[in-house]
């Protein structure tokens, strides 16, 4: 089957309430409803899943490798933002 | 040390659970041996999910078919030979292309999705609950063979093609599905069987609905194929049995 007639999908599953769908790989389907059949037989074989998402790969828009210095390393010096520095009561328990 | 074949004695009970797990293993077998190939990755996985299925179902039944008979479910399953086995001739049929194994899954699964539905109210507790996990399975079954109908068949002008050279080609086994002879009659009038032959009308809609939306023609009811159910089954299912059996026949007790 080629690309054009089968193009891929992202895959989403949701494996128990409450959590969030998680990303686990792609499939190559005609269309929407065919790609959740192809998830659920590929994907969830062993119970992984109470819910599953496709999503057209080609709707998704990446953020650009190249861009990865500008984007991500003025993170890196501004260790404040990590929620290390207060000082929790025990009273408070488990966070 | 060759391994000799077995003959159930047969009370109607035993007819028609064997049927059931008849149909459901050699089909199974069938599905299986997509493996190695599918068109595709996905669809080979879907085939194989089909084929688990359908032996689990075929499982449940031969383990009950065993406490009636004497035989385990490895005796019931590798040790009857061709005229031993009560499987319609529909699921006996080669895969052929995509298409055919598509319409073949559709034609059958559309029957045996109602018959499960249905025995879920069997007076047998014990085909009722066989019923319940094989009914939620054939519903899952059917969707799936349907969808692939109306895309292969309201998809390319070759695949359109192959869908109805498939229908057309298999349309002859359909008939033998809704069958009723004095044991399954018996079973009938038990309430541990729903009524096949009662079962056709619904069937027909369902599979007149999948073939109106892929725009595929239903065949005219010509003269039907018959026998499966009796053990006289077409050349196709000694070849089958002969692969599905070398290797338990051959070395008896043979383990993982």
């Amino acid at each position: 089957m080629t690309e054009a007639a089968t193009p891929l999908w992202e895959v989403f599953i949701r494996a128990r309430n409450g959590l969030a769908h998680r990303h686990v790989g792609s499939v190559h389907a005609a269309d929407a409803a065919m790609a959740l059949s192809a998830a659920r037989d590929v994907y969830t074989r062993r119970g992984e899943g109470l819910s599953i998402w496709v999503v057209p790969s080609a709707a998704i828009t990446a953020s650009d490798p190249a861009d990865k210095d500008m984007l991500f390393e003025p993170t890196g010096s501004k260790i404040y933002r990590h929620p290390t520095f207060y000082e929790v009561p025990d009273e408070v328990g488990h966070m | 040390m060759a391994t000799t074949s077995i003959v159930v004695t047969e009370t109607p009970l035993l007819t028609v659970l064997l049927r059931r797990a008849d149909d459901a293993l050699v089909l199974a077998h069938r599905l299986s041996e997509w493996t190695g190939h599918a068109p595709s990755l996905e669809e080979e996985l879907a085939l194989a999910n089909l084929a688990l299925d359908l032996i689990g179902q075929a499982r449940g039944l031969y383990q009950y078919a065993g406490e009636l008979s004497g035989f385990d479910e490895d005796q019931l399953a590798y040790l009857r030979d061709a005229g031993g086995f009560r499987n319609c001739l529909l699921v006996e049929q080669p895969n052929g292309d995509f298409a055919r194994t598509i319409v073949r899954h559709v034609l059958f699964t559309a029957f045996s999705d109602a018959f499960w539905r249905a025995a879920t109210a069997s007076r047998d507790a014990r085909l009722a609950a066989i019923a319940g996990k094989a009914e939620k399975e054939t519903a899952y079954q059917l969707r799936y063979a349907g969808a692939w109908l109306v895309r292969l068949g309201d998809g390319t002008d070759e695949s359109h093609r192959r869908a109805q050279e498939a229908v057309d080609w298999l349309w002859p086994y359909v008939g033998e599905l809704f069958e009723v002879d004095d044991a399954e009659q018996a079973m009938i009038a038990a309430g541990v069987v729903p009524d096949a032959a009662a079962l056709r009308d619904g069937w027909r809609r369902t599979v007149e609905g999948l073939l109106a939306r892929a725009t595929l023609r239903l065949p005219e009811d010509g003269a039907m194929q018959s026998g499966g159910r009796r053990g006289v089954h077409s050349e196709h299912l000694g070849h089958l049995l002969a692969e599905m059996q070398v290797l338990p026949r051959t070395y008896p007790g043979a383990q993982w």
